[in-house]
């Protein structure tokens, strides 16, 4: 049992770009439900809509990979408005239900043999990002140490996407501190006390849900890039609940909860992995848990365990507030 | 109050790490008993025989490909006009023929026809039909038939979806609980019947069936009394208890995953069926029975629901907890027998839905947004709702593919709740005080 | 009146909120054959007090008895076996079940007296009778209130709890109610009555309670309470209009 390789793993994976495009996912997901009380469980959809905005900007209609950047995001922001409209002054819970129904049909229209022509169907599209990687000012290499090393470009794309984190952040710093945050902040305590006082809800709730998609849809931009590719495999609901499980690990609500919580997400997820990985090597493993798939599968499992345990014992998270949180459906 | 925390943990932990130890098939062994026709016995394939007006035809070329288009194996019929395509990995693959390569006159009946998705299973081959004849004007049957066909399709799934949406219903209903783990407990009863029916005792379906059905209904019970009563003792708030629903269908998932393996899998009884003809439409007579008694226990069901003295507190329970308990309701006890008889009745639709198509560790999770959408359109919160809003979820899903492609049927259904919850969002029997 | 009170509340503190106490603190008693009145203003925790006697709310400290028995912590529907009815303000009857079907809830714990039962209900409430296969959610307001004082009274409890049984009704439905409260009474019932009404609830009751910022305010006879120049002040308008 080599526990330098699973602390490698672990850390590889912390700091490596999926760790940045959950925080990001995340990120969008604090101004939803952290900050506003919008339980938006269909984030992988502007997810998906920012990555095929992309990809089929260039690969099914030959344009630069630069125009296609902004389509990927004005696709989740519309994709906001087109969901806020009808949907923002539901209930919370057929909110919930709402968005995540039109996040599983946008994946199963691009997924489809008639959407071929546009989307690939259920192929997707292939190589969309050579303009990013051709500007890569890292020269060829690996670089890192041990277990944790990073061919240059998946380094490039790493620091690229913290970066984003790095902005986003700082972005969501300013706007929930400001007038306009702490009107959130009262939507989500009481939304009828805020519009008592004259605030037009639904119009805030909409700004929160178009900013907070279009945060979303950076992270599929740059899931596209970094596959170089778009599949609607790669767009299920399983990627909300995990940016979920991140953003309430870090602590909802916070400002470096989403990047804290990407970061001990992905290393203990790849940690644990790779512990199981190497047990199974070591024949540790009962016979029924051998094989990746097995592996795999209880990777799942712990999430869910997690998930469940963490939202009874420790709601607020590692940074969080108890008092801030808005637990109530 | 430590005691409860511990105990819903241990629960928790119970069951993601010991049911695997109940049998298991990951590297297991397949059963024996292949029914084939042709073909090299205990191999699985797709094969068939061509012949126009009694006669066979040669030269045809069949093509097998997986669901994501890639080709696994091509044939021409032969002189026999039998054809047969040897498939290495089980699963759920689309036969196509190439109509192309027909002779000429001789066509499909149905023009429209020319793809099945279907599944093959370990060590059985499976007949795919291609009928041909004549080339008949506009071809195929006509729209009515068409009509027809779908809706007797939509209403054998509909019925099955409303079975398994009642007890998603009346748990909301009962706790405010929206029950995200819904789909694995469907998926639950059609595996434990599966380990029942085609590992193990190897029972007839029918008591394997029944089995799991009461194993289903005590794990039910058993989630209620140790996971969410204490919780809701501890006063949880909802959020947090659907929460930990998305984590409990995870964890069940995937243990399902491990314990069962990834591929899809069949019962051992009522595979090969002929389809009866009953004037315009198709069945199968394993699909009636099994709509038949559906639509028996959704009859039995609401029979209960109005008839008894369970019943009517139910009902109560559903329409006002605490006016229940002033009525004298013992309301933690009806909440039990609802979680009961919900995870039975999905369990018996999981079951149903294994006998019709095939047994899957995501057949469940497919069927959650579905279950959702019967819910919302036929009223949250209202036993009769879940029926109607399933049937008529299941009637949008088949009718839609007279028109539209059928690869987005699903599509239509989701679409049908988004519409409802924002033209109706109580749905056809809700009332609008549980909306805004 | 006996001695021991046929129940009595002490000292308790309740809230909805965890840390945010509603009632902070307060004693009632009620004696057999009694009618009890409990008025104060809004927010004063009056259905607050009853809801904790009657367990929906958990109480955060005090006591309750009935019949010198701690039922602090019993289940609501145990007290409903025990002869305490509940009647709460609004959400009182089964919108979804019929009237016929609301009785019987309200017999759910000895169904072989509905039929006995529903006779003498009846004739309390003959508009109620009428409508037996109507669903509840169908009736009028002043219909509702009816159904749902019928049904507390299906199990012929020795002690009733109403919250605010006239709010929301029409002059001539909230006479009605008042006359109803106190026939009830006469047949042996004893009442404790949270009413918005101050007057007519004190026209009524044979002592209140007024309650203020969830403690006990002023207590005294019912005439007495209406002609109490302190409790007048509470109120300002309404009880001026009293003589």
């Amino acid at each position: 049992m080599d526990f330098d390789v699973i602390f490698g793993n672990g850390l590889r994976a912390a700091i490596g770009p999926e760790a940045a495009i959950f925080a990001l996912l995340a990120i969008g997901l604090n101004l939803h439900w952290g900050y506003t009380g919008l339980l938006n469980l269909g984030q992988v959809g502007f997810m998906l809509v920012g990555a095929y905005g992309l990809a089929i900007t260039v690969a099914t209609w030959g344009w630069s990979m630069w125009l296609g950047i902004p389509v990927g995001l004005l696709a989740a922001a519309a994709l906001a408005l087109v969901l806020g409209i009808p949907t923002l002054r539901l209930r919370a819970d057929y909110f919930a239900i709402t968005t995540i129904a039109v996040a599983e049909i946008l994946r199963l229209v691009v997924r489809s043999r008639p959407a071929q022509g546009l989307t690939g169907g259920a192929f997707g599209l292939q190589g969309i990002a050579e303009p990013f990687y051709d500007i890569n000012p890292i020269p060829r290499g690996t670089y890192g140490f041990g277990v944790v090393t990073f061919s240059e470009n998946r380094l490039w794309v790493m620091l690229v996407t913290w970066v984003l984190v790095l902005l986003c952040t700082g972005l969501l710093v300013l706007l929930t501190s400001s007038p306009w945050g702490r009107v959130l902040r009262s939507i989500r305590e009481d939304e009828d006390a805020a519009r008592s006082l004259g605030k037009n809800v639904v119009a805030f709730k909409m700004q929160a849900l178009i900013i907070g998609g279009m945060i979303g849809g950076l992270a599929g931009v740059m899931f596209a890039i970094r596959a170089s590719s778009a599949n609607a495999e790669s767009y299920r609901s399983t990627v909300t609940f995990f940016a979920y499980t991140i953003l309430i690990l870090g602590g909802a609500a916070t400002r470096l909860g989403p990047i804290i919580g990407a970061f001990i997400f992905w290393f203990v997820i790849s940690g644990v992995e790779s512990f199981l990985r190497q047990a199974d090597g070591e024949g540790w493993l009962p016979g029924f848990l051998q094989g990746t798939e097995a592996v795999g599968a209880v990777t799942f499992i712990l999430v869910g365990l997690a998930l469940a345990l963490l939202i009874v014992f420790r709601p607020q998270g590692i940074f969080g507030n108890r008092n801030e949180l808005r637990l109530e459906a | 109050m430590q005691q409860s925390r511990l105990g819903s943990v241990l629960i928790l932990l119970a069951v993601a790490l010991l049911w695997p130890t109940v049998g298991s098939a990951v590297g297991g062994d397949e059963p024996e008993t292949p029914t084939t026709t042709t073909g090299a016995a205990g191999v699985q394939a797709y094969e068939g025989t061509l012949t126009e007006a009694g006669e066979p035809v040669e030269g045809v070329t069949i093509r097998v490909e997986t669901l994501e288009g890639e080709e696994v194996g091509a044939v021409e019929s032969g002189a026999d006009g039998r054809w047969n395509v040897p498939i290495t990995v089980p699963g759920r693959y689309r036969v196509t023929i190439d109509t192309d390569t027909l002779p000429d006159g001789v066509d499909l009946t149905d023009a429209d026809a020319t793809t099945f998705e279907t599944d093959v299973f370990p060590g059985r081959p499976t007949v795919v039909l291609f009928a041909l004849g004549e080339a008949v004007g506009t071809g195929g049957p006509n729209d009515l038939e068409r009509l027809a066909q779908s809706t007797t399709n939509g209403l054998k799934f509909g019925l099955i979806i409303a079975m398994a949406a009642i007890g998603l219903s009346l748990i909301f209903a009962t706790t405010g609980l929206i029950n995200f783990a819904h789909g694995e407990l469907v998926t639950l009863g059609a595996v434990i019947a599966w380990f029942l029916n085609a590992r193990g005792p190897r029972w007839p379906l029918v008591i394997a069936g029944l089995l799991s059905v009461a194993i289903c209904g005590l794990f039910g019970g058993v989630l209620e009394r140790t996971v969410w009563r204490p919780l809701r003792a501890r006063q949880v708030g909802l959020f947090q208890l659907f929460v930990i629903t998305i984590g409990l269908s995870l964890i069940i998932r995937h243990v399902l995953l491990i314990w069962f393996g990834g591929q899809r899998r069949g019962y051992l009884d009522y595979r090969i069926q002929t389809q009866w003809e009953l004037g315009p439409v198709s069945i199968t007579p394993r699909d009636l029975a099994i709509m038949a008694l559906s639509a028996l226990i959704l009859v039995g069901v609401a029979t209960i629901l109005q008839r008894t003295r369970m019943g009517k507190a139910t009902r109560a329970v559903a329409d006002n907890v605490d006016l229940s308990e002033a009525s004298g309701i013992d309301v933690q006890r009806v909440i039990l027998v609802v979680w009961i008889a919900g995870a039975a009745l999905a369990a018996i639709g999981g079951i149903f839905l294994g006998a019709i198509e095939s047994v899957d560790w995501q057949m469940g999770t497919r069927l959650l947004l579905l279950m959702f959408a019967a819910v919302i359109l036929g009223g949250l919160g209202t036993a009769y709702g879940a029926m109607v809003g399933g049937i008529i979820v299941g009637l949008v899903t088949e009718i839609s593919t007279i028109w539209a492609p059928s690869a987005l049927k699903l599509v239509f259904a989701l679409g049908a709740m988004v519409l409802a919850l924002l033209v109706r969002p109580q749905g056809i029997l809700g009332r609008a005080e549980r909306i805004g | 009146m006996t001695a021991t009170p046929l129940v009595e509340a002490r000292d308790l503190v309740a809230g909805y909120v965890p840390g945010v106490d509603i009632l902070r603190g307060c004693t009632l008693e009620l004696h057999d054959g009694e009618i009890v009145g409990v008025i104060g203003p809004n927010g004063a925790g009056k259905s607050t007090l009853i809801k904790a006697m009657f367990g929906l709310l958990a109480a955060r400290s005090g006591t309750v008895h009935f019949r010198g028995e701690d039922i602090t912590f019993s289940t609501p529907h145990r007290l409903v076996a025990k002869g305490i009815g509940y009647v709460p303000q609004v959400a009182n009857v089964f919108p979804t079940l019929t009237v016929n079907e609301n009785l019987e809830m309200g017999t759910y714990l000895r169904p072989r007296e509905f039929r006995k039962r529903v006779e003498a209900v009846d004739a309390l409430f003959p508009r109620i009778g009428e409508r037996r296969k109507q669903r509840a959610g169908s009736l009028s307001g002043g219909e509702r209130q009816m159904l749902a004082m019928a049904r507390a009274l299906m199990m012929d409890p020795q002690v009733l709890f109403l919250d605010e049984p006239s709010a929301g009704l029409s002059p001539v439905f909230q006479d009605q109610v008042f006359d109803r409260v106190r026939e009830i009474n006469a047949g042996g019932v004893a009442i404790v009555m949270v009413e918005q009404n101050a007057r007519r609830c004190l026209e009524i009751a044979d002592r209140g309670y007024v309650l203020d910022q969830g403690r006990n305010a002023h207590t005294g006879g019912g005439r007495d309470l209406l002609h109490d120049p302190k409790v007048i002040e509470l109120y300002l308008g309404t009880l001026a209009q009293a003589d």
